[in-house]
């Protein structure tokens, strides 16, 4: 398994994503913005976390427009697997990769905690290996998560299965942390091979980390 | 000749800080006057130009490619100077 890793100025978790892939067994090349083409043999492209031109104007708002975006768009066109960890899921909400925005949480804090999950749909490329309804806890990290989709978005969503992720307690009832639209942590496009989500399972790996429950969601990115 | 940009979350999309801005004035005494307050921001960009519909025209592109994220936002755009 090839992954490619992209990095812009002030990504920050391109290095802990390089290091989890590999644990799996994964070849990880870091990719820096500026280049043109990513490598063509990527079996999955991943946008990490970070604060991409220091989130200035909007989370993810400069980096859609940086060179290698344009290979991007055409990898996810092409059918290609694009995973966007965080500020990776802003960029992908930014180039309409993804549907919705994403606004600053709504206590108007940066949340930096363990959170559990709920598994909401498994019937596709990403979450294969969970079992719906599973409740994980992977932590997260971010000021600019609190997902807006206007009510026709929304029922597009939940109609093709395209929310994986929601928040929730550790019983697995639904729980509204940062303001998200439906409690949604975590979505995918309509063809199912683009996935963005606010937690960060690259840092849920080792039982020293108190999870190793973003073990089981990185491998499923691997089917 | 310059463009003032203001940029803000369109009505009907929750403004969290424009919330608890209000809340915060409401606690400072200006309770009985404040109705309503939302939040944006200002861009100012210094133009080569002369001309202000072409500048506008321009200025609108910027707003829709990268000024504003249209999902969420609204924005208005002023040619002074």
């Amino acid at each position: 398994m090839k992954i490619s890793v992209l990095q812009f100025p002030g990504t920050n978790c391109e290095y802990d994503t390089k290091y989890a892939f590999e644990q799996l067994g994964c070849v990880v090349e870091i990719i820096w913005h500026k280049e043109k083409q990513i490598p063509s043999d990527t079996d999955l492209l991943v946008i990490p976390g970070g604060f991409s031109y220091g989130d200035y104007l909007r989370s993810g708002a400069i980096a859609r427009f940086a060179n290698i975006m344009e290979s991007v768009q055409a990898y996810a066109a092409n059918g290609g697997k694009v995973l966007g960890i965080c500020n990776g899921f802003q960029i992908l909400l930014e180039a309409g990769l993804l549907p919705g925005a994403m606004k600053r949480n709504d206590s108007l804090h940066f949340i930096s905690k363990y959170h559990t999950l709920k598994v909401v749909n498994t019937d596709n490329k990403f979450l294969s290996l969970m079992k719906k309804d599973e409740v994980v806890n992977i932590p997260v990290a971010h000021h600019d998560g609190n997902y807006y989709i206007d009510a026709l978005g929304l029922k597009e969503l939940e109609d093709n299965n395209q929310i994986l992720l929601k928040y929730c307690d550790k019983n697995g009832t639904l729980v509204n942390m940062n303001g998200s639209v439906s409690n949604i942590a975590g979505i995918c496009n309509k063809e199912k091979n683009v996935f963005g989500l606010m937690p960060h399972p690259e840092r849920a790996i080792e039982e020293l980390l108190s999870s190793v429950d973003g073990v089981n969601m990185l491998k499923g990115f691997l089917q | 000749m310059k463009a003032i940009v203001n940029v803000g979350l369109k009505q009907g999309v929750l403004d969290d800080q424009g919330k608890a801005t209000h809340h915060a004035l409401d606690t400072l005494g200006f309770k009985e006057l404040v109705k309503n307050v939302r939040i944006g921001k200002q861009i100012i960009i210094e133009l080569n130009s002369t001309d202000e519909a072409a500048a506008k025209e321009e200025v609108t592109k910027m707003c829709e490619k990268l000024l504003a994220n249209t999902v969420i936002e609204d924005y208005d755009i002023e040619i002074v100077g």
